[in-house]
């Protein structure tokens, strides 16, 4: 029995789409199915895992060809990204249906339906226990996310489609899958390994420091998902998407499961001694840095809420790049810890945007003046997601920072802490007048504010108090990641 | 009964096509081209069957021993396209029924069924024959009925089409037959398994090489390898969508099977390869094909068209396996021909379809069609994306195996080509889906209140399946593939 579980992930959430669109017209099914679909995922994972020692072995579902087969499997690092993706479409889930219903929008059952199913894919993404099967779900998630991009059907949406459709397709078959090709190649399989395949099965004098680089190259560069310059402009694009679709894909599932196939790559694909020394570790580093510091620095300059929030993610997935490029084990816990403390606060600062667009129909900064005093609970969050990702005590992106700062200053890596300090100010830069403008300036007197459904305050204070809960039991994530090898 | 099956299998449809000629009756004579083609399907299997327990199959026509005589000779390899081109052209069949009526005159019908019976004979002649005039005898029979079957689109341009088709077409037959009267002279014999045993002891190299260039001209002219493409797309552009769909994803598949058949059968792999002038230009050309074509296709706007060019372009991804010559590329290849005729199998009945509903021929006309025709809609975007090589789906086994074997040979520009050339197709496909679900029709779509027969979306459904189902469960495709490359192409080493 406990051998089909690991199949539960994936396809709980493709039943609940096909569920959710035939039983739309019902109200009560419907909703009684969106709910259940995110619970009982949920429920499943958190039974995986702690059933974790039997598990810890791979699961053949088919063999395409050869030795090229579609597997799923379980290791720390998926186990910690499945419970996030899950935890947080649980509470997506609640603040969507408030937010959808509140601004009208159309076509909702077209809506949660790719929804779900975009979820199905970022856990088979998290499931997967090679290279192929990872990159199938991969695609597939592009793809069912595609629509949901060009939800609102309007030019400028076909436009940032396309753009989406064209980079994150492109850049895939053109570098990644050439990549895998390069794997299997060398090694003659693609399954993830402890240490890594290719640290474990090449010998010595088969390692050719200029192949690896390559590779390393085309990895990175081919997860555009990770949005690392010059491969980034489809995030900010894609942000005409409505604001449940830009929190919960933008700014969890489809970026991280991005950064997440760059952490597993490394960890388990190359191994992270086999790394050790090469330059262009150093090369991708000043890339990534400079992605951190350029969006950031762009991010100062915009006027649109959920732009800034985009650009400010394109610095924080090259946070986690850096951090696992220091390529030491505390460096992979560092990476996993900022990937959820990333999702968590994003996800908050995200909700928080949707809701004062819901509310007021703002979406640029400047018109945002005193709307503090009206939407009490929201500009809180707000300020609480802001507080975590420049790294403030008491709150989840204080740890992350804590560790990356930790493992790169231990192996004096002065380039990348110089990188994380100057990028703190910046974010310290752009979010400060923000909440300033929310709680210190006159509010236009006429405005009329729309009240917000219970909904969307929930699903606001529930990621709230995940990002404390992190905090206090950074553990909870640690001591599962410790096991990696 | 039973060792007679290798004649069976090319002359049933032959000999059927003379009956449904003499019949005229639309309903009776669909029914004959069905079964003579599902007894054919069942036939070429039962053959591949007996193959693998028995061994290949010689079968001396006429009684006459080669190689005197005309000797058919079937193993896994060519096996395995005779059942791929008879299964496809049977679904294609039961297609057809309400199709043609919709695309053709009432009393053109039945020799549209005569010629297809004809075609499909001939080109499973060309599959099974071991003899190489009786090879060049089924080209002319087959490309004359595919003359025929393209001239009778109902768009005028199909007779020029048909016309353009007519003059490349002889001319590639007749540089194959000067090819093979090399040949003649120099081994003094017709029959290729024999020709390929006395190449062994040839000393002249020169005219060896002529008659290879010959015949790989004289082929690729069939094949529409670039640039002696420019037949092509204006004939699957104007023929009926059950001929192009028919066309497709048989006749330039056989025409390659030749081709592959020469180099690794006739010629054998060490007088072929160690020429580097031929594996560059194969290689070139592919290239070419992959990225020209697809560029083609990016600014067409006829829908056919279109798709027609992207056929060009896979062809340059067949050929491409052909010129890297190792075991993964051949099984690129190989499985890639299997591959594309069901892709263009599906996209091309899934035409038929909307024509059959709408008329319409430009792509911008399928503004809207998401919300028109939803199914039909989904099943095309399923189909294309197979085309890019989405993973999942048939093209991405197929440039699976193609980008190992060019890391194999170390050829990194090639893998490159592969890559962009998969993003070239994402632009053109991407245009089409685009188009289908996210815009509005200039003027509503006229959609005639004609329900959409069940058959027809059944066969396009069934085929569009078929490109995700091969892409996960590949024992039948690549399976066999690797079957027959290994025992036939490469002798079992």
């Amino acid at each position: 029995m406990i051998e089909y579980l690991i199949y539960f992930p994936i396809l709980i959430p493709l039943i609940t789409a096909i569920a959710i669109k035939l039983s739309w017209p019902i109200k009560i099914t419907r909703k009684l199915i969106l709910y259940f679909g995110p619970i009982l995922t949920l429920a499943c994972s958190i039974y995986i895992y702690n059933k974790f020692d039997k598990l810890n072995s791979n699961f053949d579902i088919i063999n395409i060809f050869d030795n090229i087969t579609i597997s799923l499997g379980i290791e720390p690092i998926s186990m910690v990204f499945l419970i996030m993706v899950n935890t947080l479409w649980l509470v997506a889930t609640a603040y969507s249906l408030g937010y959808m219903i509140s601004n009208n929008e159309k076509r909702l059952g077209n809506f949660f339906l790719f929804f779900s199913i975009s979820i199905s894919c970022a856990n088979g993404a998290a499931l997967s226990s090679n290279l192929i099967t990872l990159f199938i779900f991969y695609e597939l998630l592009t793809i069912s996310t595609y629509p949901l991009v060009t939800h609102k059907g309007d030019e400028q949406s076909k436009a940032s489609g396309r753009k989406y459709l064209l980079i994150l397709l492109g850049t895939s078959l053109c570098f990644f899958l050439p990549a895998i090709g390069y794997v299997y190649h060398l090694s003659g399989g693609l399954e993830f390994v402890d240490q890594g395949l290719l640290f474990t099965n090449l010998l010595p004098d088969q390692i050719n420091n200029l192949e690896i680089s390559i590779l390393l190259i085309l990895f990175v560069f081919g997860i555009s998902k990770a949005a690392v310059m010059p491969f980034h402009s489809w995030l900010p694009a894609a942000m005409v998407a409505p604001t449940p679709v830009s929190a919960l894909l933008h700014a969890v599932a489809v970026v991280k499961v991005g950064v997440f196939s760059i952490i597993k790559i490394l960890v388990y694909t190359f191994g992270i001694e086999l790394l050790h020394g090469l330059n262009i570790v150093d090369l991708l580093v000043y890339i990534c840095g400079f992605t951190i510091i350029a969006t950031s620095i762009i991010a100062l300059k915009q006027d649109n809420l959920k732009r800034l929030l985009a650009y400010s993610t394109i610095s924080q997935l090259s946070y986690v790049i850096i951090a696992i490029l220091i390529l030491t084990p505390s460096a992979i816990i560092a990476a996993t810890m900022h990937l959820i403390a990333h999702a968590v606060s994003k996800i908050t600062l995200f909700f928080a945007a949707g809701a004062i667009y819901t509310s007021t129909g703002f979406t640029n900064i400047s018109e945002m003046n005193g709307i503090g005093k009206n939407l009490k609970v929201v500009c809180f969050a707000f300020t609480l997601g802001a507080m975590s990702l420049i790294g403030l005590p008491i709150l989840v992106g204080f740890t992350s920072k804590w560790y990356i700062v930790q493992s790169a200053a231990s192996d004096s890596q002065w380039i990348i802490l110089s990188i994380i300090t100057i990028s703190t100010l910046l974010n310290i830069g752009y979010f400060t007048p923000i909440i300033y403008k929310f709680f210190f300036t006159q509010k236009n007197a006429n405005k009329k504010f729309k009240d917000l459904p219970l909904t969307i305050n929930f699903a606001i204070l529930s990621c709230c108090i995940l990002m404390v809960i992190l905090f206090l039991y950074p553990t909870l994530i640690i001591e599962v990641i410790k096991n990696v090898q | 009964m039973i060792e007679h099956i290798a004649a069976i299998v090319v002359m049933l449809p032959i000999i059927s096509s003379v009956f449904v000629m003499l019949i005229r009756n639309n309903s009776v004579n669909w029914l004959i081209s069905t079964t003579a083609s599902l007894i054919t399907s069942i036939a070429s299997i039962m053959m591949y069957f007996q193959i693998s327990k028995n061994g290949n199959i010689s079968y001396a026509m006429g009684g006459w021993e080669p190689p005197v005589g005309i000797e058919y000779r079937i193993d896994e390899f060519n096996a395995l396209f005779i059942i791929l081109i008879s299964i496809a052209s049977f679904l294609i069949l039961l297609y057809a029924r309400h199709s043609l009526v919709g695309e053709l005159k009432e009393n053109k019908i039945s020799t549209f069924y005569s010629m297809y019976l004809l075609c499909l004979g001939g080109l499973i002649g060309i599959l099974s024959t071991g003899d190489a005039f009786n090879a060049f005898v089924f080209l002319e029979i087959s490309s004359l009925a595919t003359y025929i079957l393209i001239s009778m689109g109902s768009d005028r341009r199909a007779l020029l089409s048909a016309y353009q088709y007519l003059i490349m077409g002889t001319i590639g037959a007749t540089l194959y037959v000067i090819g093979v009267g090399l040949i003649f002279v120099l081994t003094g014999s017709l029959n290729l398994h024999d020709i390929s045993i006395r190449i062994q002891e040839l000393e002249l190299y020169r005219p060896l090489y002529a008659s290879l260039a010959f015949i790989t001209v004289g082929i690729a002219l069939k094949v529409a390898l670039f640039p002696l493409h420019a037949w092509l797309p204006n004939a699957y552009a104007y023929a009926p969508s059950v001929g192009t769909a028919f066309l497709s994803s048989t006749a330039t598949k056989v025409a390659i099977y030749l081709l592959i058949k020469y180099l690794f059968l006739v010629y054998g792999y060490d007088v072929v390869y160690s020429n580097k002038i031929f594996v560059f230009v194969i290689i070139g050309l592919s290239i070419l094909a992959m990225f020209g074509a697809s560029l083609v296709a990016i600014f067409q706007s006829n829908l056919k068209k279109l798709f027609a060019y992207s056929s060009v372009a896979q062809i340059g991804y067949i050929t491409l396996g052909i010129g890297i010559a190792n075991h993964n590329g051949l099984i690129g290849s190989t499985v890639h021909i299997i591959n594309h005729s069901i892709i263009k199998a599906a996209i091309f009945l899934a035409i038929g379809c909307i024509v059959f509903k709408t008329k319409i021929s430009d792509t911008h006309e399928l503004a809207g069609l998401g919300k028109k025709m939803p199914v039909i809609a989904i099943l095309l975007t399923i189909s294309s994306l197979s085309l890019v090589g989405i993973p999942g789906t048939v093209g991405f086994i197929s440039k699976w195996y193609l980008i190992i074997g060019a890391l194999e040979q170390g050829w990194w520009l090639v893998v490159l080509s592969l890559a962009i050339s998969s993003l070239l197709a994402l632009i053109y496909v991407g245009r089409v889906i685009e188009l289908m679900w996210f815009h509005q029709p200039e003027d509503a779509i006229n959609v005639n209140s004609k329900s959409l027969p069940v058959e027809m979306l059944a066969i396009t459904f069934i085929l569009t399946l078929a490109t995700v189902y091969f892409g996960i469960d590949t024992r039948l495709t690549a399976g066999l593939a690797e079957i027959a490359v290994h025992n036939v192409l490469l002798g079992g080493q």
